[in-house]
């Protein structure tokens, strides 16, 4: 039987499997971290960005989705959060919006700022945007300070339902050790796929050599900060609600969401074991460059177990520290059951879209990327 | 008390945001048109000239289609960081169209644009055909899915108020759907893309032919444009006809605006300027039918009846229902667990005047009156620029079939006068669209004050200088590397 709630925990599913495809995605972003860094030759600079330039739009395309199937599922997020922590997403998309243009910008006659500066761009997309969307997915887990009263609306001169509880915006986000954690937890995730991603689609031995290189110290950094992250998850204080909707606090909550859901304790174990494999072998073999195949679908795993365990088990999944009773659940924060219903029959299009792109991506990329090519055919 | 200065900046943020992402949508809607039927021809016939002349066009078609992207994202998530309370009261109808349109439409361009331009060593000649077609059919279904969105603004259907949850809540998709706003809508914007395509086409081409350069190019360009333009310009007028009909209908007070028409009835007649006017024709335009009575801005103010018998309430009398309906709603949810009896009542009295209910927020009934002057010369301009861009593209075409077009050379200067011509068109549409329609995000349901975010007037002034200042420097450099790719020319004259 489909009911409403089933249908608020199959959207949930839905939100974290495009957070998991997102952050997989990411490597966009983390190879373009890895311009200035990896790539000592203008040669190589230049096949650093035509590689991920031939995937960037699907990493973009993945954040609109993810936020619109945000807002047409659980929409109270998307008027508490955005409007609330406004400076972290104007921030989060000015950075992607540089990024947008400075592809096609890049080396092209006329581009008034240079090759350098676009570059520049990519790079700082490629730090911030990984950076503060890990912070912000952070509060999470840790609160944000915003009052919610839907009563509101009927108050002539001041309508407003969601209101953030300080003059910061957001960005008071960083002050809290554990957000900004998770952020250098998954920016080093990312330059690390990034890393992966390089060493599969371009061919060039010295590019990959430099790459192997930075593999190994932004996992190692990944490794550290994956391990402090784990360690707050299971000590720390988190934000439970009861059969009446009433959000407590309860110690070690995420642990015990872990613990009451065999399937996604499982989720992430193979997921972290996948990622971890992925890289090992890639460090260990010099002749093997399939590891982002197997990272990807680890990261994609571990990702999604993240989000059902503040998702699901009674959890407040964007709890806010100002307010418990304004925090936001899956239940309290979706949309309507006749809404999530016809979202749902739309969503069996999913598989079919994931197909395409997966056939795409194979055609595209039967061949890894030389300079060769890009001197002769179409090029950033 | 909502600041006006906050209402005021977060408006023209988003009015901003939304004329630049059109500064760059039409011409992909329209341009991919043309290049993938050149690309067609090249596919049919097999000669290089028409790879090169596709190639050529998709240059400048990726130039452009990168900001469209850069300034769209933005709109996406600006209806939650700047108009949050309009996403948690409507997001339940709102939200489904956008996210349909990332999964249905921006992955197929995503992907198809890719394999187009990328692609033409690593597929067959006709699946880089199909991949061409594919990215501008995703960028029409997006079309489709972002103005069923936008109609429900202008005319909304296929919901019902929910108090308990405090929004309005979907009860028929495909009312959503098929909402006759949206078609009609759907094909004028799509079409005045193809108007826009043909025009950027022809100028561009016509320059050539002003320098003797690159001769067989801009003739077969020319050729496929014009006629790519005048299809568009039909089903622009076609579709226009049925949105002035359905204007009429839904939103009285924009089509009073736009035509600056105070006191109106049967037989109105159509301002072509201030004091020129044509009998008759406004209520053929309104209600195909010369007979047919069309309110002006203080018949709609005071209420009117129309000539088969039926009452339109005043401005107060929609105010005083307004705060009817508001009182109800607080009083239902102050009541809803102490006293459901009393409860029940006010949702009875809600229920009744819900439909009223943005009007409880209504200040004074001039408030209702959308700034007359804007829509009424926006109107005119892009009537008047639509009608000039037919007649000229009619004569273009006539002159390249005749082999005198190189010899024209006035007709040449003002093929390139028509670029700019087409963009206005297109902005002058906009403004009658989204301007009209004030002071409502949510016609009669929510006023754009009571849609904000809590947020300071600061941080929304600095985010608009700071989209003005990205956006700004984008179309600059958008222009200046168009302009050194169309003077580097497409290099087919070996051919």
């Amino acid at each position: 039987m489909i009911t409403y709630e089933f249908l608020q925990h199959y959207w949930w599913l839905l939100i974290a499997l495009l957070g998991g495809l997102l952050v997989f995605l990411l490597f966009v972003q983390g190879g373009n971290l890895l311009i200035f860094l990896a790539g000592k030759s203008e040669e190589e600079r230049q096949l650093i960005v035509n590689s991920t330039g031939r995937k960037w739009e699907l990493t973009f395309t993945t954040l609109v989705t993810f936020g619109g199937a945000f807002f047409a599922s659980f929409p109270l997020f998307y008027s508490t959060s955005f409007g609330g922590a406004y400076w972290v997403w104007v921030l989060i998309l000015i950075t992607f919006v540089l990024q947008a243009v400075s592809y096609e910008f890049q080396r092209k006659a006329g581009n008034l700022l240079g090759t350098r500066t676009f570059r520049i761009f990519l790079t700082l997309n490629g730090c911030l945007a990984p950076l503060l969307i890990g912070t912000a997915v952070g509060t999470f887990f840790t609160g944000s300070a915003f009052y919610v009263d839907k009563s509101a609306v009927g108050h002539i001169a001041a309508p407003v339902i969601s209101r953030w509880a300080n003059e910061w915006h957001g960005l008071e986000a960083v002050t809290n050790a554990f957000n900004v954690e998770f952020g250098l937890m998954v920016l080093f995730l990312t330059t690390s796929l990034g890393a992966l991603y390089l060493i599969n689609n371009i061919a060039s031995e010295s590019l990959a050599k430099s790459l192997r290189r930075y593999l190994a110290i932004f996992f190692a950094l990944f490794l550290v900060m994956f391990l402090v992250v784990c360690y707050h998850l299971i000590t720390m204080e988190g934000f439970a609600v009861d059969a009446a909707g009433e959000v407590y606090m309860e110690k070690g909550k995420y642990f015990a969401n872990l613990l009451a859901m065999p399937a996604v304790l499982t989720m992430l174990l193979v997921g972290a074991v996948l990622l971890v494999l992925g890289v090992v072998f890639t460090l260990l073999k010099s002749e093997f460059t399939r590891g982002i195949w197997l990272s990807a679908p680890g990261t994609v795993l571990a990702v999604m177990a993240l989000f059902l365990i503040v998702g699901y088990n009674n959890t407040a999944y964007y709890p806010s520290t100002a307010d418990l009773a304004s925090s936001l659940t899956i239940a309290n924060s979706s949309s309507s059951e006749f809404t999530l219903r016809t979202m749902a029959v739309v969503s069996l299009i999913i598989p079919f879209v994931v197909a395409y792109i997966a056939y795409f991506w194979r055609q595209m990329d039967r061949n890894s990327l030389t300079t060769e090519e890009i001197n002769e055919g179409e090029s950033y | 008390m909502v600041e006006t200065a906050l209402v005021d900046w977060s408006r023209l943020q988003f009015a901003l945001t939304a004329a630049y992402h059109w500064l760059f949508v039409p011409l992909t809607l329209g341009l991919a048109v043309v290049m993938a039927t050149m690309e067609s021809v090249y596919v049919a016939t097999g000669d290089e000239f028409w790879k090169r002349t596709t190639k050529f066009w998709m240059k400048l078609f990726a130039i452009n289609f990168t900001v469209g992207i850069a300034t769209g994202i933005i709109l996406e998530f600006e209806f939650g960081t700047n108009w949050s309370n309009y996403s948690w009261f409507v997001g339940d109808i709102f939200g489904a169209p956008l996210a349909i349109e990332g999964i249905f439409a921006f992955f197929i361009e995503a992907t198809f644009f890719a394999v187009m331009f990328f692609g033409w060593e690593k597929v067959s000649k006709r699946f880089h055909l199909a991949s061409t077609w594919l990215t501008g059919i995703g960028a029409a279904i997006s079309a489709v899915w972002i103005l069923v969105a936008n109609s429900w603004m202008q005319n909304p259907v296929g919901m019902e108020f929910n108090p308990d949850t405090v929004r309005h809540e979907m009860v028929d998709f495909w009312a959503l759907v098929l909402n006759p706003v949206a078609v009609s809508k759907f094909f004028h914007s799509v079409f005045s893309g193809w108007m826009t395509g043909a025009i950027f086409v022809i100028g561009i081409s016509c320059w050539y032919l002003l320098k003797g350069r690159e001769r067989r190019f801009a003739l077969s360009s020319i050729r496929v444009a014009a006629i790519v333009g005048i299809i568009g310009t039909f089903a622009v007028m076609l579709s226009g006809d049925s949105s002035g009909v359905q204007v009429a209908k839904y939103q009285p007070m924009k089509l009073a605006a736009a035509e600056g028409l105070e006191d109106g009835g049967t037989r109105a007649g159509f301002s072509i300027v201030p004091g020129v006017e044509v009998p008759g024709v406004l209520s053929i335009l309104a209600t195909h039918d010369i007979d047919g009575y069309v309110p002006g801005i203080n018949n709609i103010l005071e209420g009117y009846t129309t000539p088969d018998g039926e009452r339109h309430l005043s401005a107060e009398e929609k105010m005083e229902r307004g705060d009817i309906a508001l009182k109800a709603f607080s009083d239902y949810r102050a009541l809803r667990e102490s006293d459901p009896a009393a409860a029940a009542e006010a949702r009875a009295l809600l229920d009744e005047n819900v439909e009223y209910f943005g009007y409880g927020y209504i200040d004074s009934k001039e408030e209702l009156v959308p700034p007359v002057g804007l829509v009424y010369w926006a109107f005119r301009v892009m009537v008047g620029i639509g009608g000039l861009l037919l007649l000229f593209m009619v004569v273009v075409l006539w002159a390249e079939r005749k082999g005198r077009l190189e010899g024209m050379r006035p007709l040449l200067w003002a093929a390139l006068l028509a670029i700019p011509l087409v963009y206005i068109a297109g902005q002058a549409g906009w403004i009658v669209a989204e301007v009209g329609r004030q002071p409502w995000v949510i016609d009669g349901l929510l006023p754009v004050k009571a849609a904000v975010s809590s947020v300071s007037v600061a941080a929304v002034q600095t985010t608009f200088w700071l989209f003005v200042a990205i956006f700004t420097l984008f179309l600059v450099i958008e222009l200046r590397i168009m302009f050194k790719a169309i003077n580097e020319g497409p290099k087919t004259e070996n051919e």
